[in-house]
């Protein structure tokens, strides 16, 4: 395998989960909470890659596929929450949506 | 350190500075609008890496799916809702911000660490693959026979993600309705 090995690429993918956490953790505004959490799916799915090419098994690129998928649901449920609360004049700030039943 | 070696490292250091700077700028931005632009380059360059990783198929999904569907759809609902800026960090107070940082810089030191610990041993240990690696061609055969299980249950995923996207529409257009009569 040409270039950096598997821990670097592990490194990177660690990365990015720790800055999505932070994301989720600390911002307020819901658009930005769910980019984070896609930061995250994309650090898993970096490590899944990774693992794949080690053992050179094509399970872990199915995973992958399996967790864009996911991913994209998520997105349309998620966004479609920003554009329901938008819709009832709700502000975009998670504080003050800290019940989903008002 | 031959000259292919060499090139791969090249391409690798850019694409890790890229993604990570990228994912920062999705953080600390405020504006929602610009946080999304920057998830998309990060999406390209992570694309990037699954080349070097020979996963063809998973790279083109990637950038199909993520940067182009995903975040076209993103772009549409921030355009809808407007990109006010909101307050920096957060609006709580800075308790917050400080155990937040510290909880993603906890997490950031023990992912780190095992994999540093482990880095020499079994993970350098890196086996051959074939030209047929992660072509369309094998991903397909792999996940309609041996995982066609997980195959049934995302589609079913899918639909019942579509259906909750058009009830989430439709109820609150009813709700306006009913508000304005």
């Amino acid at each position: 395998m040409l270039g950096p090995g598997i821990p670097f690429y592990l490194g990177v993918a660690s990365a990015l989960f720790a800055i999505g956490l932070t994301g989720v953790l600390l911002r307020r505004n819901p658009l930005i909470m769910l980019l984070s959490v896609e930061l995250m799916l994309n650090g898993t799915n970096l490590a899944l890659i990774a693992f794949a090419r080690q053992h050179a098994s094509l399970t872990g690129q199915v995973f992958a596929l399996a967790v864009i998928a996911i991913a994209a649901s998520e997105v349309v449920v998620g966004l479609g929450l920003v554009v329901a609360m938008a819709r009832k004049k709700i502000d975009l700030d998670i504080d003050v949506l800290s019940r989903l039943r008002r | 350190m031959s000259a292919g070696n060499l090139l791969v490292w090249v391409i690798w250091v850019a694409t890790a500075i890229i993604c990570v700077g990228s994912a920062l700028a999705v953080v600390i931005f405020r504006n929602p609008l610009f946080s999304a632009l920057a998830l998309i380059g990060n999406l390209v360059s992570l694309a990037v890496f699954y080349l070097l990783l020979s996963a063809e198929f998973v790279a083109a999904a990637q950038v199909l799916v993520y940067a182009g569907a995903v975040m076209v759809m993103f772009l549409f609902v921030i355009a809808y809702v407007g990109w006010e800026t909101d307050v920096a960090w957060s609006g709580g107070p800075s308790w917050q911000t400080l155990g937040g940082i510290t909880a993603g810089a906890a997490i950031l030191a023990e992912l780190l660490v095992v994999i540093a610990l482990k880095a020499g041993g079994q993970l350098s240990q890196v086996q051959d693959v074939g030209q047929a690696f992660g072509s369309p061609r094998s991903i397909g055969r792999v996940f309609v026979s041996n995982h066609l299980l997980a195959f049934e249950v995302i589609s079913i995923v899918l639909l019942v993600a579509a259906v909750g996207g058009v009830v989430l529409g439709v109820q609150k257009r009813r709700a306006e309705q009913e508000r304005s009569t």
